[in-house]
Protein backbone atom coordinates (compact mmCIF):
# COMPACT_ATOMS: atom_id res chain seq x y z
CA UNK A 1 0.00 0.00 0.00
CA UNK A 2 3.45 1.97 -0.47
CA UNK A 3 3.78 3.84 -3.75
CA UNK A 4 6.71 2.30 -5.33
CA UNK A 5 9.93 4.27 -5.41
CA UNK A 6 9.26 6.99 -8.41
CA UNK A 7 10.93 10.60 -9.65
CA UNK A 8 9.49 13.96 -9.29
CA UNK A 9 8.95 17.12 -11.36
CA UNK A 10 7.42 20.22 -11.05
CA UNK A 11 7.18 22.34 -14.44
CA UNK A 12 7.10 26.26 -14.63
CA UNK A 13 5.29 26.06 -17.72
CA UNK A 14 3.34 24.07 -20.26
CA UNK A 15 6.01 23.44 -22.39
CA UNK A 16 7.93 21.95 -20.17
CA UNK A 17 5.58 19.62 -18.52
CA UNK A 18 4.83 18.56 -22.28
CA UNK A 19 8.60 17.72 -23.55
CA UNK A 20 8.93 16.17 -19.83
CA UNK A 21 5.85 14.04 -20.65
CA UNK A 22 7.35 13.16 -23.83
CA UNK A 23 10.36 12.53 -23.45
CA UNK A 24 9.32 9.71 -21.29
CA UNK A 25 7.39 8.09 -23.73
CA UNK A 26 4.89 7.00 -21.33
CA UNK A 27 6.88 6.09 -18.37
CA UNK A 28 5.52 10.02 -17.03
CA UNK A 29 2.14 10.68 -15.78
CA UNK A 30 0.87 13.67 -14.89
CA UNK A 31 -0.12 14.40 -11.43
CA UNK A 32 -3.32 16.86 -11.18
CA UNK A 33 -5.01 16.45 -7.83
CA UNK A 34 -4.28 13.01 -7.45
CA UNK A 35 -7.17 11.50 -6.18
CA UNK A 36 -7.82 8.46 -8.71
CA UNK A 37 -3.30 8.50 -9.48
CA UNK A 38 -2.42 7.86 -5.86
CA UNK A 39 -4.93 5.28 -4.96
CA UNK A 40 -3.41 3.31 -8.32
CA UNK A 41 0.39 3.78 -7.28
CA UNK A 42 -0.40 2.73 -4.07
CA UNK A 43 -2.01 -0.83 -5.13
CA UNK A 44 1.02 -0.59 -7.66
CA UNK A 45 -1.56 -0.94 -10.65
CA UNK A 46 0.96 1.70 -12.47
CA UNK A 47 4.51 1.71 -12.79
CA UNK A 48 5.49 5.21 -13.84
CA UNK A 49 9.10 6.20 -13.17
CA UNK A 50 8.39 9.97 -12.80
CA UNK A 51 5.22 12.37 -11.63
CA UNK A 52 5.07 15.29 -13.36
CA UNK A 53 3.18 17.22 -10.96
CA UNK A 54 0.86 20.31 -12.88
CA UNK A 55 0.79 22.71 -9.78
CA UNK A 56 3.19 24.89 -10.98
CA UNK A 57 1.78 24.96 -14.68
CA UNK A 58 -0.25 28.66 -15.18
CA UNK A 59 -3.07 28.63 -16.97
CA UNK A 60 -4.48 25.26 -16.01
CA UNK A 61 -7.49 26.56 -13.71
CA UNK A 62 -10.22 29.16 -14.27
CA UNK A 63 -14.13 28.26 -15.34
CA UNK A 64 -15.36 30.58 -17.79
CA UNK A 65 -18.52 31.37 -18.68
CA UNK A 66 -19.89 33.09 -21.97
CA UNK A 67 -22.41 32.84 -24.56
CA UNK A 68 -20.03 30.12 -26.25
CA UNK A 69 -20.90 27.75 -23.03
CA UNK A 70 -18.73 26.89 -20.12
CA UNK A 71 -15.07 26.19 -20.57
CA UNK A 72 -13.51 24.53 -16.95
CA UNK A 73 -9.47 24.23 -17.15
CA UNK A 74 -7.96 20.92 -16.28
CA UNK A 75 -7.02 21.79 -12.99
CA UNK A 76 -10.63 23.22 -11.73
CA UNK A 77 -11.22 21.27 -8.69
CA UNK A 78 -14.84 19.88 -7.97
CA UNK A 79 -14.90 22.14 -5.47
CA UNK A 80 -14.14 25.32 -7.73
CA UNK A 81 -17.96 23.99 -9.74
CA UNK A 82 -19.44 24.08 -6.59
CA UNK A 83 -18.57 27.13 -5.26
CA UNK A 84 -18.76 28.89 -9.15
CA UNK A 85 -22.88 30.00 -7.99
CA UNK A 86 -23.34 31.39 -11.74
CA UNK A 87 -23.23 27.87 -12.96
CA UNK A 88 -26.80 26.72 -11.44
CA UNK A 89 -28.14 29.58 -13.93
CA UNK A 90 -25.60 29.16 -16.96
CA UNK A 91 -25.28 25.14 -17.03
CA UNK A 92 -27.32 23.94 -14.61
CA UNK A 93 -26.61 19.94 -15.07
CA UNK A 94 -23.19 20.37 -14.31
CA UNK A 95 -23.43 21.10 -11.19
CA UNK A 96 -26.00 18.76 -10.26
CA UNK A 97 -23.57 15.66 -11.64
CA UNK A 98 -20.78 17.35 -10.35
CA UNK A 99 -22.77 16.83 -6.85
CA UNK A 100 -22.21 13.09 -6.70
CA UNK A 101 -18.69 13.29 -7.34
CA UNK A 102 -16.75 11.20 -4.27
CA UNK A 103 -16.64 12.75 -0.65
CA UNK A 104 -15.58 16.20 0.69
CA UNK A 105 -12.34 15.66 1.16
CA UNK A 106 -12.05 13.99 -2.90
CA UNK A 107 -13.76 17.08 -3.73
CA UNK A 108 -11.04 19.69 -2.32
CA UNK A 109 -8.32 18.39 -4.73
CA UNK A 110 -10.33 15.98 -7.34
CA UNK A 111 -10.12 17.67 -10.75
CA UNK A 112 -11.37 17.89 -13.83
CA UNK A 113 -8.35 16.82 -16.22
CA UNK A 114 -7.80 14.26 -13.81
CA UNK A 115 -11.09 12.54 -14.08
CA UNK A 116 -10.73 12.56 -17.88
CA UNK A 117 -7.85 11.36 -18.26
CA UNK A 118 -9.04 8.65 -15.67
CA UNK A 119 -11.06 7.40 -17.43
CA UNK A 120 -13.21 5.27 -14.95
CA UNK A 121 -16.48 3.95 -16.55
CA UNK A 122 -18.86 4.51 -13.73
CA UNK A 123 -17.16 8.37 -12.88
CA UNK A 124 -19.57 11.52 -13.40
CA UNK A 125 -17.53 13.96 -15.66
CA UNK A 126 -16.61 11.82 -18.45
CA UNK A 127 -20.34 10.24 -18.70
CA UNK A 128 -21.38 14.50 -18.51
CA UNK A 129 -18.64 15.09 -21.06
CA UNK A 130 -20.36 12.48 -23.54
CA UNK A 131 -23.92 13.00 -22.81
CA UNK A 132 -23.77 16.51 -23.76
CA UNK A 133 -21.25 16.71 -26.59
CA UNK A 134 -18.47 18.18 -24.95
CA UNK A 135 -14.80 19.20 -26.72
CA UNK A 136 -11.38 18.45 -25.13
CA UNK A 137 -8.68 20.59 -25.16
CA UNK A 138 -5.47 19.09 -25.59
CA UNK A 139 -1.72 19.92 -25.99
CA UNK A 140 0.82 17.67 -27.02
CA UNK A 141 4.16 17.23 -28.82
CA UNK A 142 2.85 18.92 -31.95
CA UNK A 143 0.69 21.45 -30.25
CA UNK A 144 -2.75 22.16 -29.46
CA UNK A 145 -6.13 19.98 -30.88
CA UNK A 146 -9.51 19.79 -29.67
CA UNK A 147 -11.46 16.06 -29.82
CA UNK A 148 -15.07 15.39 -29.13
CA UNK A 149 -15.13 13.78 -25.81
CA UNK A 150 -16.21 10.98 -27.11
CA UNK A 151 -13.12 10.29 -29.22
CA UNK A 152 -11.54 10.38 -25.87
CA UNK A 153 -12.70 7.39 -24.33
CA UNK A 154 -11.69 3.78 -25.30
CA UNK A 155 -12.08 1.41 -22.90
CA UNK A 156 -12.25 1.14 -19.25
CA UNK A 157 -9.43 3.64 -17.59
CA UNK A 158 -8.12 4.09 -20.96
CA UNK A 159 -7.83 6.74 -23.46
CA UNK A 160 -6.84 8.11 -27.05
CA UNK A 161 -4.41 10.53 -25.52
CA UNK A 162 -0.35 9.87 -26.51
CA UNK A 163 2.06 9.95 -24.56
CA UNK A 164 3.08 13.80 -24.28
CA UNK A 165 -0.43 14.27 -24.32
CA UNK A 166 -2.37 17.04 -21.75
CA UNK A 167 -5.45 17.58 -21.42
CA UNK A 168 -5.98 21.41 -20.74
CA UNK A 169 -9.43 21.58 -20.37
CA UNK A 170 -13.15 20.79 -21.32
CA UNK A 171 -15.67 23.06 -22.84
CA UNK A 172 -19.68 22.55 -22.92
CA UNK A 173 -21.92 23.79 -25.62
CA UNK A 174 -24.22 27.00 -25.30
CA UNK A 175 -26.57 25.92 -22.45
CA UNK A 176 -30.42 26.93 -24.65
CA UNK A 177 -32.74 28.57 -22.36
CA UNK A 178 -35.72 26.93 -21.09
CA UNK A 179 -33.69 23.19 -22.14
CA UNK A 180 -35.10 20.32 -19.16
CA UNK A 181 -32.55 18.27 -17.67
CA UNK A 182 -31.71 15.66 -14.77
CA UNK A 183 -29.75 13.62 -13.48
CA UNK A 184 -29.73 10.32 -11.72
CA UNK A 185 -27.75 8.30 -10.16
CA UNK A 186 -27.47 5.47 -8.01
CA UNK A 187 -25.05 4.29 -5.26
CA UNK A 188 -24.59 2.51 -2.41
CA UNK A 189 -23.72 5.72 -0.11
CA UNK A 190 -23.82 9.27 -1.64
CA UNK A 191 -20.08 9.91 -2.80
CA UNK A 192 -19.52 6.74 -3.74
CA UNK A 193 -19.14 4.80 -7.28
CA UNK A 194 -22.08 4.96 -9.26
CA UNK A 195 -23.15 1.35 -10.00
CA UNK A 196 -25.72 3.05 -13.03
CA UNK A 197 -25.88 7.15 -13.52
CA UNK A 198 -28.30 8.23 -16.54
CA UNK A 199 -28.03 12.22 -17.34
CA UNK A 200 -30.50 13.29 -19.47
CA UNK A 201 -31.62 17.08 -21.62
CA UNK A 202 -33.62 17.66 -23.87
CA UNK A 203 -35.25 20.99 -25.69
CA UNK A 204 -38.94 21.47 -26.75
CA UNK A 205 -40.22 23.07 -30.18
CA UNK A 206 -43.51 25.68 -30.05
CA UNK A 207 -45.62 22.88 -30.28
CA UNK A 208 -44.24 21.08 -27.00
CA UNK A 209 -42.41 18.43 -28.97
CA UNK A 210 -38.80 17.08 -27.54
CA UNK A 211 -36.03 18.28 -29.91
CA UNK A 212 -32.15 17.64 -29.39
CA UNK A 213 -32.88 15.06 -26.29
CA UNK A 214 -29.02 14.15 -25.68
CA UNK A 215 -28.91 11.05 -22.65
CA UNK A 216 -26.13 8.98 -21.85
CA UNK A 217 -25.29 6.46 -19.02
CA UNK A 218 -22.13 5.69 -16.61
CA UNK A 219 -21.59 1.92 -15.16
CA UNK A 220 -22.83 0.15 -18.01
CA UNK A 221 -20.04 0.10 -20.25
CA UNK A 222 -16.47 0.18 -20.58
CA UNK A 223 -17.01 4.06 -21.19
CA UNK A 224 -19.29 6.09 -20.88
CA UNK A 225 -22.50 5.71 -23.83
CA UNK A 226 -25.13 7.89 -25.78
CA UNK A 227 -28.37 6.00 -25.22
CA UNK A 228 -29.32 6.46 -28.61
CA UNK A 229 -32.19 4.55 -28.54
CA UNK A 230 -33.74 6.24 -26.22
CA UNK A 231 -33.07 9.50 -27.52
CA UNK A 232 -34.84 8.73 -30.88
CA UNK A 233 -37.83 7.49 -28.39
CA UNK A 234 -38.17 11.21 -27.25
CA UNK A 235 -37.27 13.56 -30.39
CA UNK A 236 -40.25 14.13 -32.07
CA UNK A 237 -42.76 13.13 -29.19
CA UNK A 238 -44.28 15.51 -26.83
CA UNK A 239 -43.35 14.53 -23.73
CA UNK A 240 -45.76 12.32 -21.49
CA UNK A 241 -45.48 9.31 -19.52
CA UNK A 242 -45.56 6.82 -22.26
CA UNK A 243 -43.05 8.82 -24.13
CA UNK A 244 -40.56 8.50 -20.88
CA UNK A 245 -41.85 4.56 -20.19
CA UNK A 246 -40.97 3.98 -24.15
CA UNK A 247 -37.55 5.92 -24.09
CA UNK A 248 -36.71 4.06 -20.71
CA UNK A 249 -37.29 0.48 -22.55
CA UNK A 250 -35.09 1.56 -25.50
CA UNK A 251 -32.40 2.72 -23.14
CA UNK A 252 -32.59 -1.17 -20.63
CA UNK A 253 -32.37 -2.84 -24.74
CA UNK A 254 -29.79 -1.46 -26.10
CA UNK A 255 -27.11 -1.67 -23.58
CA UNK A 256 -24.75 -4.67 -22.80
CA UNK A 257 -23.60 -4.29 -19.28
CA UNK A 258 -21.36 -6.92 -17.75
CA UNK A 259 -21.47 -9.04 -14.31
CA UNK A 260 -19.02 -7.72 -11.58
CA UNK A 261 -18.78 -7.68 -8.03
CA UNK A 262 -20.93 -4.82 -7.27
CA UNK A 263 -23.69 -5.27 -9.67
CA UNK A 264 -25.33 -8.42 -12.00
CA UNK A 265 -25.52 -7.37 -15.70
CA UNK A 266 -29.44 -7.44 -15.20
CA UNK A 267 -29.60 -5.49 -12.18
CA UNK A 268 -27.62 -2.87 -14.19
CA UNK A 269 -29.71 -2.91 -17.34
CA UNK A 270 -33.06 -2.86 -15.16
CA UNK A 271 -31.01 0.21 -13.29
CA UNK A 272 -31.26 2.25 -16.47
CA UNK A 273 -34.36 2.01 -17.54
CA UNK A 274 -35.43 2.75 -13.84
CA UNK A 275 -32.53 5.81 -13.82
CA UNK A 276 -34.09 7.11 -17.15
CA UNK A 277 -37.39 7.11 -16.30
CA UNK A 278 -36.57 8.77 -13.59
CA UNK A 279 -34.27 10.84 -15.38
CA UNK A 280 -37.19 12.63 -17.76
CA UNK A 281 -39.46 12.93 -14.88
CA UNK A 282 -38.03 15.17 -12.95
CA UNK A 283 -36.64 16.75 -16.22
CA UNK A 284 -40.36 17.03 -17.56
CA UNK A 285 -41.59 18.21 -14.18
CA UNK B 1 14.42 7.03 -8.32
CA UNK B 2 14.80 7.07 -4.92
CA UNK B 3 16.49 10.91 -4.43
CA UNK B 4 15.60 12.44 -1.59
CA UNK B 5 13.62 15.83 -2.07
CA UNK B 6 13.85 18.71 0.84
CA UNK B 7 11.03 20.59 0.82
CA UNK B 8 9.74 23.44 3.04
CA UNK B 9 5.80 24.17 4.22
CA UNK B 10 4.06 24.93 7.15
CA UNK B 11 2.84 22.43 9.94
CA UNK B 12 0.59 23.53 12.46
CA UNK B 13 1.73 26.99 12.54
CA UNK B 14 5.52 26.70 12.36
CA UNK B 15 7.62 26.45 9.20
CA UNK B 16 9.42 22.88 8.99
CA UNK B 17 12.06 21.70 6.38
CA UNK B 18 11.78 17.62 5.52
CA UNK B 19 13.62 15.83 3.38
CA UNK B 20 11.88 12.80 1.77
CA UNK B 21 11.07 10.51 -1.28
CA UNK B 22 9.23 11.59 -4.05
CA UNK B 23 6.86 8.93 -3.36
CA UNK B 24 6.50 9.60 0.49
CA UNK B 25 3.18 10.73 1.08
CA UNK B 26 2.05 13.38 3.03
CA UNK B 27 0.54 10.99 6.03
CA UNK B 28 3.99 9.36 6.00
CA UNK B 29 5.65 12.40 6.15
CA UNK B 30 3.47 14.21 9.33
CA UNK B 31 3.62 10.53 10.96
CA UNK B 32 7.17 9.42 10.57
CA UNK B 33 9.14 12.56 9.76
CA UNK B 34 7.13 15.24 12.03
CA UNK B 35 6.77 12.24 14.69
CA UNK B 36 2.91 13.85 14.44
CA UNK B 37 1.33 10.26 14.64
CA UNK B 38 -1.95 12.07 15.86
CA UNK B 39 -2.87 11.91 12.01
CA UNK B 40 -3.98 8.29 11.32
CA UNK B 41 -3.90 6.16 8.51
CA UNK B 42 -6.74 3.23 8.08
CA UNK B 43 -7.00 2.21 4.34
CA UNK B 44 -3.61 4.13 2.73
CA UNK B 45 -6.00 4.45 -0.48
CA UNK B 46 -9.01 7.11 0.46
CA UNK B 47 -11.46 5.20 1.58
CA UNK B 48 -11.59 5.94 5.06
CA UNK B 49 -11.10 9.54 6.01
CA UNK B 50 -8.91 8.55 9.18
CA UNK B 51 -5.76 10.95 7.64
CA UNK B 52 -7.81 13.72 6.82
CA UNK B 53 -5.71 16.49 7.67
CA UNK B 54 -6.36 20.47 6.28
CA UNK B 55 -4.16 21.86 3.58
CA UNK B 56 -4.68 25.69 2.96
CA UNK B 57 -8.26 26.19 5.05
CA UNK B 58 -9.17 22.15 2.43
CA UNK B 59 -9.94 19.07 4.26
CA UNK B 60 -8.17 16.32 2.22
CA UNK B 61 -6.99 13.02 2.83
CA UNK B 62 -3.18 13.09 3.30
CA UNK B 63 -2.87 9.67 2.09
CA UNK B 64 -3.75 11.09 -1.48
CA UNK B 65 -1.29 13.54 -1.30
CA UNK B 66 2.62 13.53 -1.95
CA UNK B 67 4.80 15.24 1.03
CA UNK B 68 6.29 16.84 -2.22
CA UNK B 69 2.71 18.43 -2.63
CA UNK B 70 2.68 20.04 0.18
CA UNK B 71 5.86 22.67 -0.60
CA UNK B 72 4.62 25.89 0.54
CA UNK B 73 1.52 25.19 1.96
CA UNK B 74 -0.37 25.25 5.60
CA UNK B 75 -1.03 21.82 7.34
CA UNK B 76 -2.85 21.45 10.16
CA UNK B 77 -3.14 18.23 11.62
CA UNK B 78 -5.62 17.39 14.83
CA UNK B 79 -2.17 18.59 17.29
CA UNK B 80 -2.89 21.64 15.59
CA UNK B 81 -5.83 22.74 16.31
CA UNK B 82 -5.85 23.79 20.26
CA UNK B 83 -3.43 26.01 21.02
CA UNK B 84 -2.60 24.34 24.76
CA UNK B 85 -3.33 21.47 26.38
CA UNK B 86 -7.16 22.56 26.55
CA UNK B 87 -9.53 20.82 24.53
CA UNK B 88 -10.99 22.53 21.52
CA UNK B 89 -15.33 23.47 21.40
CA UNK B 90 -15.45 20.11 18.54
CA UNK B 91 -13.37 18.39 20.96
CA UNK B 92 -15.45 18.83 24.33
CA UNK B 93 -18.66 18.71 22.27
CA UNK B 94 -16.97 14.76 20.99
CA UNK B 95 -16.48 14.16 24.87
CA UNK B 96 -19.24 15.39 25.99
CA UNK B 97 -21.47 13.06 23.18
CA UNK B 98 -18.99 9.84 23.70
CA UNK B 99 -18.37 10.65 20.05
CA UNK B 100 -15.65 7.89 20.14
CA UNK B 101 -14.90 4.57 21.52
CA UNK B 102 -11.51 3.12 20.10
CA UNK B 103 -10.77 7.00 18.93
CA UNK B 104 -9.04 5.55 15.68
CA UNK B 105 -11.25 8.16 13.19
CA UNK B 106 -11.66 10.46 15.53
CA UNK B 107 -8.66 12.85 14.44
CA UNK B 108 -9.72 12.52 10.70
CA UNK B 109 -13.69 13.27 11.95
CA UNK B 110 -12.85 15.94 14.02
CA UNK B 111 -10.28 17.92 11.10
CA UNK B 112 -13.10 17.44 8.78
CA UNK B 113 -15.67 18.89 10.74
CA UNK B 114 -13.17 21.88 12.10
CA UNK B 115 -12.80 22.66 8.13
CA UNK B 116 -16.58 22.30 7.62
CA UNK B 117 -17.82 24.31 10.02
CA UNK B 118 -14.79 27.20 9.64
CA UNK B 119 -16.34 27.05 6.14
CA UNK B 120 -20.13 26.41 7.15
CA UNK B 121 -20.67 27.07 10.87
CA UNK B 122 -24.84 26.89 9.84
CA UNK B 123 -24.22 23.65 8.10
CA UNK B 124 -27.93 21.34 9.29
CA UNK B 125 -27.53 17.46 10.10
CA UNK B 126 -27.91 16.71 6.28
CA UNK B 127 -25.34 18.35 5.37
CA UNK B 128 -23.30 17.16 7.99
CA UNK B 129 -23.90 13.39 7.52
CA UNK B 130 -22.98 14.38 4.18
CA UNK B 131 -19.97 15.24 4.69
CA UNK B 132 -19.11 12.01 7.00
CA UNK B 133 -19.92 9.70 4.30
CA UNK B 134 -16.19 9.92 3.50
CA UNK B 135 -15.27 9.53 7.25
CA UNK B 136 -16.02 5.84 8.19
CA UNK B 137 -16.06 4.85 11.85
CA UNK B 138 -16.88 1.24 12.59
CA UNK B 139 -17.44 1.04 16.45
CA UNK B 140 -19.63 4.58 17.71
CA UNK B 141 -21.88 4.87 15.41
CA UNK B 142 -22.67 8.47 13.74
CA UNK B 143 -25.70 9.88 15.79
CA UNK B 144 -23.39 11.15 18.83
CA UNK B 145 -21.14 12.07 16.07
CA UNK B 146 -23.78 14.18 14.52
CA UNK B 147 -24.95 15.54 17.73
CA UNK B 148 -21.05 16.75 18.67
CA UNK B 149 -20.44 18.50 15.66
CA UNK B 150 -24.30 20.60 15.88
CA UNK B 151 -23.62 21.53 19.12
CA UNK B 152 -20.26 22.64 18.40
CA UNK B 153 -21.60 24.64 15.88
CA UNK B 154 -22.07 27.72 17.93
CA UNK B 155 -18.77 27.89 18.31
CA UNK B 156 -17.82 28.88 14.74
CA UNK B 157 -21.15 31.10 14.50
CA UNK B 158 -19.43 34.32 15.40
CA UNK B 159 -17.08 34.41 12.72
CA UNK B 160 -19.13 33.88 9.54
CA UNK B 161 -22.81 35.88 9.18
CA UNK B 162 -24.18 33.73 6.72
CA UNK B 163 -22.89 30.42 6.91
CA UNK B 164 -21.72 30.23 3.18
CA UNK B 165 -18.08 29.58 2.22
Amino acid sequence: MKLAPLDYKRPASLQEAIAILAAHDGAALPLAGGQSLIPILAFRLAAPTMLVDLRGVPGLDGIAIGPGGVRLGAMVRWRDIEDEKRLAAAWPLLPAVISHIAHYQIRNRGTVGGSLAHADPAAELPGLAVTCDATIEIVGRDGPREIPASALFVGALSTSLAAGDLIVGMRLPPWRDGRRWAFEEFALRRGDFAIVGVAAYYDLDDAGRVVDAHIGAIGVSEYPIRLTAAEQALNGSPIDDATIAAAARAACAMVEPQDDIHASAAYRRALVGTLTERALARASA
Amino acid sequence: MTAIMQLSFDVNGAPVVVEVQARTTLADCLRHTLGLTGTHLGCEHGICGACTVIVDDAAVRSCLMLAVQAEGTRVVTVEGLSGDDSLTPLQAAFRKHHALQCGFCTPGMITTLHALLTDEPFADADRIRDVLSGNICRCTGYIPIIEAALEARIAYQGKREDGRR
